[in-house]
């Protein structure tokens, strides 16, 4: 079904009838924001009240100055076939809070070994600053990886511009309101206390409006498509989408206790909130940061390694295998607790059923290199990509290990579950992102190729050692942690206090900060060497070194590829 | 576009398609991975048969599916705790029974009762004396021979079973160190002199001058509870004031702050809280610390 791309009567970037309905949307906002400051019943809702006032009266700037640049320079956007300017501005945000992210998970690293650096400060206390670092790296980093290569693939993929004029704009700058109220929220203590979910009703509201226009935005682009099909990566995407806006409104249903106030309570309670809680919790952990994930490795493996994907089939069963079994395995979170029997047991069966489709996304991923290995060698990126894909396989099998109860009895409460997290997080998100950034910089800004490929070496066994340091910590620490919680001696007593389970901790918690301190800094080497190629730089004396340079696997595809 | 297409490298056709230049290849699905996924499944269903699994209606009302073995965490739990119980309540009722001086001789009680101390203390005094009962400002250290309220077998036995200050308990050990500044007692040179007499008499730099004013104000106030010479009365729970040991700190400040605004530290009453087997256990390891008397 394709469909032709909308009628072109005045210049783009101009005001058309939807700015101007935007515009009196963002005033009537503003004004609400006004008289909500005035109201506020606490001084965190005034607060997040003028943030919103003066975003509201910054997108009405930001609207009208688009229309005179349009006016002036004709049209800046005309030749372009594709709307690349959001995914740029959406590169750029998840390296600045890809950094923001990075730093607060060193800093309560640090705070977890050494508790006086919590300096007896509210805002900076270690309760107010985890919520700061998961959100800032799933969120704000995750999210804008994915807003810009879903936004970037489904172009390609579709072959017809991103729907909408202001429609992406409004979902690249609303998404970022909705982080900043979020996180200046954590700082003010300003939070519902549901872990992925902390933000209060009156930012879930703005997310979702921001979420269902991003749900619109993509759907419109696939509808207008000129392909006959539909790639897997934009399933993925449309899964990812789809899903989390389900899960973001189940999980927030909440009564604002005034409407001027930044306190709410949740609709449900006991162990039904619980439930609730985890079917959100894990199923943002599989619809956000894996399929929203695996639609990017869809596009820019096969993409960077020149190579068809491995297997159609096997993309099709693994895809609704994996979004059938997925959204039951959330009660593997209750195990051992006021859960009903018969609900632990779904949620762990469900989990070991969720192994293989998962993996499906590992062999199609790793097996797409099969014919171009060597480049393993040659291309740094790639090999940024390929070891996502192994950490992506390693920890979709610890998951479903860590799901049975057995294993889960001595698994739970204890470091080896943020061990497990990390080498997800890092090791599949944060790799897999780091590839497209690497892929996507010298593409959207026209360079031959990378200031360096061997700063990405560099940043690539810099953050794979921290990796490393960072998990076996955490697993080493877990397992004794939970062996010790379990000790008895002879007389069948417990063997430790909890305090000194606590102490034998310390040098494992340190050893975790060093790693997180080894991935922040090859983060900060990416952010310089995405820098100087957007600048327009190469580094002295690298293109011969490289066959992946000489072979113009670097360079920028062309900006309409053949009909 | 949909026209077949083989790989060149590795001889597979594709399946036509072609999104900006990324084609799939028509390979079948691998059958390792087919035939696991088939085994988890056929694992999971007979894990639905032996544990409880769905929920169903039955009868019009809503139940779930047992399972063949019977199985709950509730059950399990329970059962594995009364057989800990029923393993050790033999050993336990003996302890309860056996008198303090008895028990600390008898060599197989003293030992389990040592380690159910050392485990009870760890979960229920460690938050305040320390895991290494050291103990913190204003939590007594209980390895030294310094003790407040005594440290024999029967006086700490009293002390967890009635605790310090513990309102709730009719018996519980209760002294006042009054607030001599608060009150409008002592004015605040008073308070200073009565600080630096008690420099003095813990061997401390002090002002000569006003540790003899200071001598005559303590003479008045103070001797009642931590007597003539200010070695103090376990009786009482007053605390020997001319050694270095202090609950709340020895400077001249904290000194001065301790007269002015009066100190009255809690400890609750473990009786009730815990069994008398556990208490009884509790009084030999906190006795084998170090200090016991």
């Amino acid at each position: 079904m394709a469909v032709s791309s909308e009628p072109r009567d005045h210049i783009p970037g101009t005001m058309t009838a939807a700015s101007y309905a935007v515009i009196g949307a963002l005033i009537v906002g503003a004004l609400w924001s006004v008289i909500t400051a005035a109201k506020a019943t606490d001084w965190q809702m005034a607060a997040h009240a003028w943030v919103f006032a003066f975003a509201f009266v910054a997108g009405i700037f930001l609207i009208g100055q688009r229309h005179f640049n349009a006016m002036e320079s004709g049209s800046p956007e005309e030749g372009h076939r594709y709307n690349d300017g959001v995914v740029k501005a959406g590169v750029i945000a998840t390296l600045f809070w890809g950094i923001a992210g990075f730093l607060v998970g060193v800093v309560i690293a640090f705070q977890l070994a050494f508790p006086v650096l919590n300096f007896d400060i509210s805002f900076i206390n270690f309760g107010r600053l985890r919520p700061l670092h998961t959100s800032a790296v799933i969120f704000a980093f995750g999210g804008n990886a994915l807003i810009a290569t879903s936004f970037y693939a489904v172009q390609r993929t579709c072959r017809t511009r991103l729907a909408g004029d202001i429609a992406p704009w409004f979902v690249f700058w609303g998404y970022q309101l909705f982080i900043v109220i979020a996180a200046t929220g954590y700082l003010m203590g300003v939070t519902q206390s549901r872990e992925y979910a902390e933000p209060e009703w009156y930012a879930d509201i703005w997310l979702t409006i921001v979420w269902v226009v991003y749900l619109l935005v993509f759907l419109v682009t696939m509808a207008r498509r000129k392909e006959p099909h539909i790639y897997v990566a934009n399933w993925f995407y449309l899964a990812f989408i789809v899903t989390i806006a389900m899960l973001h409104l189940g999980n927030n249903l909440a009564i604002p206790e005034s409407i001027f106030s930044s306190k709410s309570y949740a609709m449900f309670a006991g162990v039904q909130d619980a439930l609730i809680q985890w079917w959100y919790g894990h199923n943002a952990v599989g619809f956000f940061l894996t399929a929203g994930f695996l639609g990017m490795m869809y596009y820019f493996v096969p993409k960077r390694a020149e190579r068809p994907v491995y297997s159609y089939r096997l993309s099709i069963i693994h895809f609704w295998s994996l979004i059938f079994i997925y959204i039951w395995a959330g009660p593997h979170h209750l195990h051992f607790t006021a859960l009903p029997d018969w609900a632990q047991t779904l949620g762990m069966t469900f989990s070991i059923m969720l192994w293989m489709p998962s993996w499906g996304g590992m062999i199609n991923g790793l097996m797409t290199l099969s014919g171009a290995w060597d480049k393993l060698r040659t291309d740094p990126v790639i090999r940024m990509l390929v070891v996502s894909v192994a950490f992506y396989g390693m920890s979709t099998f610890e998951g479903p290990v860590m799901s049975i109860k057995a294993v889960n009895s001595l698994s739970h409460y204890t470091d080896w579950t943020i061990g497990h997290v990390h080498s997800g997080a890092l090791g599949w998100v944060g790799f897999v992102s780091f590839g497209a950034v690497y892929c996507l910089v010298p593409w959207l800004w026209k360079r031959e190729r990378l200031y360096s490929l061997a700063l990405v070496s560099w940043h690539f066994w810099i953050a794979t050692i921290g990796i490393v340091l960072y998990i076996t910590a955490m697993w080493v620490s877990g397992i004794l942690q939970g062996l010790m919680w379990r000790a008895y001696d002879a007389q069948g007593f417990l063997e430790y206090s909890f305090v000194e389970t606590v102490e034998a901790m310390h040098p494992f918690y340190i050893i975790r900060a060093l790693g997180g301190v080894l991935f922040l800094t090859g983060a900060l080497i990416m952010v310089y060497n995405c820098w100087m190629t957007i600048r327009g730089r190469e580094r002295a004396g690298e293109a011969a070194q490289h066959p992946a340079i000489a072979s113009g696997l670097n360079a920028a595809p062309a900006a309409q590829p053949a009909e | 576009m949909s026209e077949k297409h083989k790989d060149e490298i590795t001889g597979v056709e594709t399946t036509g398609h072609s999104w900006d230049g990324i084609r799939e290849l028509n390979n079948p699905l691998p059958k390792w991975w087919l035939y696991t996924f088939y085994a988890s499944i056929i694992w999971s269903i007979a894990y639905w048969v032996v544990m409880p699994a769905w929920p169903v209606i039955w009868n019009g009302q809503w139940t779930y599916t047992e399972g063949v073995i019977g199985y709950t965490n509730r059950n399990s739990v329970a059962d594995e705790l009364a057989a800990v119980a029923e393993g050790r309540s033999e050993v336990m009722r003996e302890i309860a029974q056996t008198p303090l001086t008895e028990l600390a001789q008898d060599p197989k009680l003293s030992e389990v009762a040592l380690a159910a101390g050392k485990a009870s203390f760890g979960d229920n005094c460690a938050p305040c004396h320390g895991s290494g009962a050291a103990g913190g400002e204003g939590f007594p250290n209980l390895n030294d021979d310094n003790w407040l309220w005594g440290g024999t077998l029967d006086d700490i036995h009293t002390t967890l079973l009635h605790g310090i200050r513990w309102e709730a308990d009719e018996e519980t050990r209760l002294n006042v160190m009054m607030a001599f500044g608060d009150l409008g007692m002592l004015d605040r040179k008073q308070v200073s002199d009565v600080a630096e007499y008690v420099l003095e008499i813990s061997g401390q730099e002090h002002n000569a001058g006003a540790a003899g004013r200071g001598a005559e104000i303590f003479a008045q106030n103070c001797v009642s509870c931590h007597g003539e010479d200010g070695t103090g009365n376990q009786m009482l729970g007053a605390p020997n004031l001319t050694d270095a040991i202090w609950l709340y700190g020895g400077d001249k400040a904290t000194i001065e702050q301790t007269v002015s605004k009066g100190r009255s530290g809690v400890m609750p009453a473990w009786g009730g809280r815990l069994d008398e087997g556990t208490i009884k256990s509790l009084t030999l390891y906190v006795h084998s610390l170090g200090g016991g008397e």
